[in-house]
């Protein structure tokens, strides 16, 4: 295994401490919301990993087609830490949005729209995760992964166009019309500055942890050869 | 020169050859199923276990019936879609056809359209005769045309989508479980548009209000069947 980059250590302190100031950020410089109190301060980080979630699905996605194309082992590793790791974000998104609703529109849990579409997101890179686990050949299991990890994606936008057909409470607070939202509000300047700053920590968590997932892949993906070399 | 046009002529073009694999790969589906009536059955008898199940677990009276129809129909045709399509690709995959099928000369995408017209071919018989007994049971009339063509943009976006996931997973360690698992969540845009499609047409709701669920249905049918077919050649590869 090769020892971990120079520029990799300086990452993974760079993200902590930015991560710390966003915190920071969020509780002591952002100001209070008037309607909704504290409990909005989640907001935050509730659209920042959300955010986090969909690029890794994106970067699942692009991958997968260029795995199809070049075949080699090292888009298939990347496609599959992404995928981990905004499966996870994406967790913690609809959990810290049930945090949210619970004061601001009374109920943990609402059959709106992009609940639903969040629902039916993380189900369907479960499936992946299940796809995964039932292929010993890792060449096939890499072809199906970027298979399903390209139609995955390409049916989100559909699903939420199609419950979004159906009435949504959901707020929209960046460029936005829907003023019927329920617990919808305007972004102060500092409130935006907050909003702005954490969505780029979590985007380098994002760079920082995928990094570290594909330098496991490759370690993993040795181990398997190796194993396999024992078998044969 | 008369010799040289003639000889020509009889030399199929690409089109011609595709259409020929297609139509020997439905062909073959079907004449199996003829004589084995394994598939069909089995997806009869279980999409009328299904009625029955709804019948007794959401109370069918004629107020319930009203909002329901369409759900307990599509649920139906969802689940005995999933029997079908698991069965289709297991005996290709058990008798070692498909590996037959591979290795012939033809397109990989005949081979992909062959057996998703198969399956849609499976899929229309069993809706054949699921909606004149749903009609009959509850005495009412499900025969709308504007039904019929939300049936048919469904099962097409369902089928294209299915025959792609049961050619894999049925070379996975989990197989039959699979399925569902991998397909249902994929399918969800279509089972949402159809079945507000099809209680728009049962309820006589406008037009208007039903053209959306069926521009997303179409739109659905034309990107699935298109990925579909790009990448089914990355599913079978060996």
């Amino acid at each position: 295994m090769e020892p971990k980059p120079r520029l990799l250590q300086i990452l993974d302190v760079l993200t902590a401490i930015m991560f710390v100031v966003a915190v920071g950020m969020v509780f002591f410089y952002a100001p209070l919301e008037r309607t909704m109190g504290q409990v909005q301060r989640v907001f935050y980080f509730h659209v920042a990993t959300a955010w986090v979630g969909m690029l890794g699905f994106l970067v699942a996605a692009i991958v997968g087609v260029i795995y199809l194309i070049r075949k080699e082992r090292r888009w298939d590793i990347a496609g599959l830490a992404a995928i981990e790791i905004s499966l996870v974000f994406f967790f913690i998104t609809i959990v810290s949005g049930s945090i949210w609703a619970r004061p601001s529109w009374g109920t943990w849990w609402t059959w709106d729209p992009r609940l639903t579409t969040a629902t039916i997101v993380e189900l369907v890179y479960a499936a992946y995760m299940m796809l995964r686990a039932g292929i010993e050949d890792p060449d096939r299991r890499a072809r199906f992964g970027a298979v399903y990890a390209i139609l995955g994606f390409l049916s989100v936008p559909l699903t939420f166009l199609s419950i979004r057909l159906l009435r949504t409470i959901h707020p929209v607070v960046i460029g936005g019309e829907n003023a019927e939202g329920e617990g919808s509000f305007n972004m102060e300047p500092a409130m935006l500055q907050t909003f702005l700053f954490s969505l780029l920590v979590f985007s380098f968590i994002f760079v920082d942890l995928f990094w570290h997932r594909v330098r496991l892949g490759r370690l993993a993906d040795k181990v398997e050869q190796l194993r396999l070399k024992m078998i044969h | 020169m008369t010799e040289h046009t003639a000889h020509l002529a009889r030399v199929p073009g690409p089109l011609r050859l595709f259409w020929r694999a297609l139509k020997a790969i439905i062909w073959k589906d079907l004449a199996a199923e003829l004589r084995s009536r394994e598939l069909l059955s089995a997806m009869l008898v279980f999409s009328l276990l299904v009625l029955l199940i709804f019948n007794f677990a959401l109370e069918l009276d004629a107020k319930t019936r009203s909002t329901v129809t369409a759900g307990v129909l599509w649920v139906t045709f969802a689940f005995a879609g999933t029997l079908g399509l698991n069965r289709s690709m297991a005996t290709e995959k058990d008798r070692g056809c498909l590996d037959g099928l591979l290795l012939a000369p033809v397109d990989r995408s005949a081979i992909y359209f062959g057996k998703a017209s198969g399956n849609l071919v499976f899929m229309f018989i069993v809706e054949a005769i699921v909606l004149p007994v749903y009609s009959l049971l509850y005495n009412t009339n499900l025969l709308y045309p504007g039904l019929l063509l939300v049936i048919l943009l469904g099962s097409i976006g369902y089928v294209a989508v299915g025959t792609l996931l049961a050619s894999m997973a049925v070379q996975t360690r989990t197989r039959d479980v699979l399925l569902p698992i991998l397909l249902f969540p994929l399918v969800i845009p279509v089972m949402i548009a159809a079945v507000k499609a099809s209680t728009g047409f049962l309820e006589g709701i406008a037009m208007v209000d039903i053209r959306p669920w069926l521009n997303l249905l179409v739109v659905y049918d034309i990107i699935f069947v298109a990925v579909a077919f790009m990448v089914f050649d990355f599913v079978v590869e060996e």
